[in-house]
């Protein structure tokens, strides 16, 4: 078990009262497994891999619950051990690679400083090894690209240089924070294939956050569905896709074109928006915009249950 | 790059060209600035004063005078002073310059290092007491004006205290040239030094912190927190740095100003003779000659002060560099 984490809740302080960003989170993460978070914005999913990463610097926040990495608890742990840990097992791969490197240094120069802070490798010896990284994620040039600045590359470049500082320390855990969200289709394609390879080497658990269903079902092993701080539904990827069992998970796979076969007029949409963190509904957080809601659904919240393939969603527990 | 060296120094020329027909036209619009009669004394008979005006080439056009007065700065340089016939404008403005890059200089080193200082500790210790005491120090400092603050310096370290031995060592007000009496230079100026740099602390230090608190929301800090650097590193290796840039603008264009005659207060109060002190003069005389040069000095320095700024920019931002 590379990671477990158990009822995680995070919550901010704002004006307007306090806000559980979090409400509750379990997961488990295997070696070399893919794990993809899906969810819409403000579902929660990359706050509670923030709270993974220790990376929630907001003096407003609390957490509370266990993360587990290879059985040390990090909630709690001092700054000092976490910053060892960072970058160095754990490592994170950001939305943006257009803001997600120092504009002021070459892309060598950051990529050697993560090695260099955690290896204590001489200079030298860290520029060769990030010239076989960049090798490594398919810069044509790997010895030309070192000395390049951020804004001399494409996006699509940026990410891959992301994605070799991430793996620098060879972490047994990587967390991809929509790592295609913001590129261009067929560099998209391109990223995703550079994750499954590099899966496969490196032995890395991964940790998939993002809204779209096709990069869960091209890539991850198992898929957790969040919505309003709380996983609604968990399951291995052919489970959620042959069979999805919550309301919420159902409509976001109708929400899909169909790549085959007669195009529908409008796709299908969930009727609504997400709820407000400050003001959730009474009961189950779907229930205003679920088609199935009945008597119990305002009464309480659902849970998810211990199985492997859980929904929390009271019809469930019916049927 | 050579190329561009060249054209910086072609608008150099271009705007100390247009700043010198400007400062001329003007002078010659200004009601009671007709130098002949200044020449000629009061209560000049109409015969004296055309011979004045022709003996002084007055009555040439403008342009001919404007030709002749330049080529007198940058040519042969023996422009004299309408009010003083004897004195020549170019050497009294080339004595100036060290007393008032003396000052400038030694003030700048203090409120760079300083205020460098003061952004980094308020920015690292935000919205603790340090930082508010920080920032509030740094208003008073900004909020002090120099004429009065150097006074109330000169009153405690001149009279009222110069007996203590905390200020025994601070010599009477003037200048002493560095080669002649180094020692002495550098005593006279401290006192200077430490009122002009007090203002610009001020700024300097919370336009720093400012900034560093700025980039330190941008999402590289994030990633660099992600690769597990320690915050002290994050903040002197990735926000400073960036930060630095709306440090350096500012840096040239005040350092530009200063040089070119704005530490005129601090000069006065400290009864230093620098080109302030020159140029203010040389306004209350209406004494054209005087001006011109020391106009044409200023802007000199102002456009030199913002190519090495833009220099600067190149080396801190990367982006700025066309391949």
């Amino acid at each position: 078990m590379i990671l477990s984490v158990r009822d995680l809740k995070v919550s901010f302080r704002t004006h307007d009262g306090p806000v559980r960003a979090i409400d509750g989170v379990s997961f488990d993460l295997e070696e070399s497994e893919i794990l993809g978070v899906v969810g819409e914005s403000g579902s929660g999913k990359t706050v509670s891999l923030l709270a993974v990463m220790g990376l929630i610097t907001d003096p407003n926040a609390t957490i509370e619950g266990s993360i587990r990495y290879k059985g040390r608890e990090l909630v709690g742990l001092p700054p000092r051990e976490l910053r060892r840990l960072r970058g160095n097992e754990i490592a994170m791969i950001f939305q943006d690679p257009m803001t997600a490197l120092t504009p002021v240094y070459t892309i060598g120069w950051q990529i050697a400083e993560q090695i260099r802070v955690h290896r204590g490798v001489s200079k030298a010896k860290a520029m060769e090894r990030v010239e076989e990284l960049l090798a490594e994620v398919n810069f044509p040039n790997p010895h030309e690209a070192m000395s390049r600045y951020p804004h001399q590359l494409s996006g699509g470049m940026r990410q891959r240089a992301v994605i070799a500082m991430a793996l620098s320390c060879d972490p047994a855990l990587l967390v991809a924070d929509e790592p295609t969200t913001a590129l261009d289709v067929t560099v998209q394609a391109g990223i995703l294939d550079l994750v499954r390879r590099l899966r496969a080497k490196h032995r890395s658990a991964v940790v998939l956050i993002t809204h779209d269903m096709g990069v869960v079902s091209e890539l991850a092993d198992r898929v957790m569905v969040m919505y309003a701080g709380r996983v609604v539904e968990r399951g291995t990827r052919t489970e959620l896709f042959s069979d999805p069992r919550h309301p919420y998970t159902s409509a976001l796979l109708g929400s899909i074109p169909p790549l085959t076969g007669q195009k529908p007029r409008r796709l299908p949409a969930i009727p609504g928006s997400p709820p407000s963190l400050l003001r959730l509904p009474q009961g189950c957080a779907f229930g205003p915009r679920c088609p199935v809601r009945y008597g119990p659904c305002e009464a309480g919240k659902p849970g998810l249950g211990k199985d492997a393939h859980a929904a929390a969603c009271f019809r469930v527990a019916q049927a | 790059m050579l190329y561009a060296i060249l054209r910086r120094f072609g608008q150099m020329l271009f705007v100390m060209f247009g700043i010198s027909v400007i400062v001329f036209l003007i002078f010659f619009a200004t009601p009671g600035a007709d130098p002949a009669a200044r020449i000629a004394g009061r209560n000049a008979s109409p015969e004296v004063l055309a011979a004045v005006r022709h003996s002084f080439g007055f009555d040439q056009p403008l342009y001919v005078q404007y030709t002749r007065m330049m080529e007198k700065i940058f040519v042969t340089g023996d422009l004299t002073s309408f009010v003083n016939r004897g004195w020549k404008v170019v050497p009294a403005v080339m004595d100036s310059i060290p007393v008032t890059l003396s000052l400038v200089f030694g003030a700048a080193v203090l409120w760079v290092v300083v205020s460098i200082i003061i952004g980094i500790v308020a920015a690292a210790t935000r919205d603790s007491w340090l930082d508010k005491l920080l920032m509030a120090l740094g208003l008073l400092g900004i909020s002090m004006p120099v004429y009065w603050l150097g006074e109330v310096m000169n009153l405690i370290t001149q009279s009222r205290h110069h007996d203590k031995w905390v200020f025994s060592w601070v010599p009477p007000l003037g200048y002493k040239n560095f080669s002649d009496d180094p020692k002495g230079w550098f005593l006279t100026l401290v006192i200077p030094w430490i009122t002009l740099a007090i203002l610009y602390i001020g700024i300097y230090g919370r336009v720093l912190r400012a900034a560093i608190i700025e980039s330190m929301q941008e999402d590289y800090i994030r990633t660099a927190r992600a690769k597990g650097l320690s915050e002290t590193r994050i903040l002197f290796r990735h926000a400073l740095r960036t930060s630095l840039i709306a440090f350096v603008t500012l840096f040239g264009l005040d350092f530009g100003a200063l040089v070119g005659g704005s530490a005129l207060l601090t000069e006065v109060v400290f009864g230093l003779h620098g080109i302030g002190k020159l140029t203010y003069d040389a306004l209350q005389n209406l004494d054209l000659p005087m001006i011109m040069a020391t106009v044409m000095y200023a802007s000199m320095f102002v456009v030199v002060a913002n190519a090495v700024v833009d220099f600067v920019y190149i080396l801190l931002d990367p982006r700025l560099r066309t391949s």
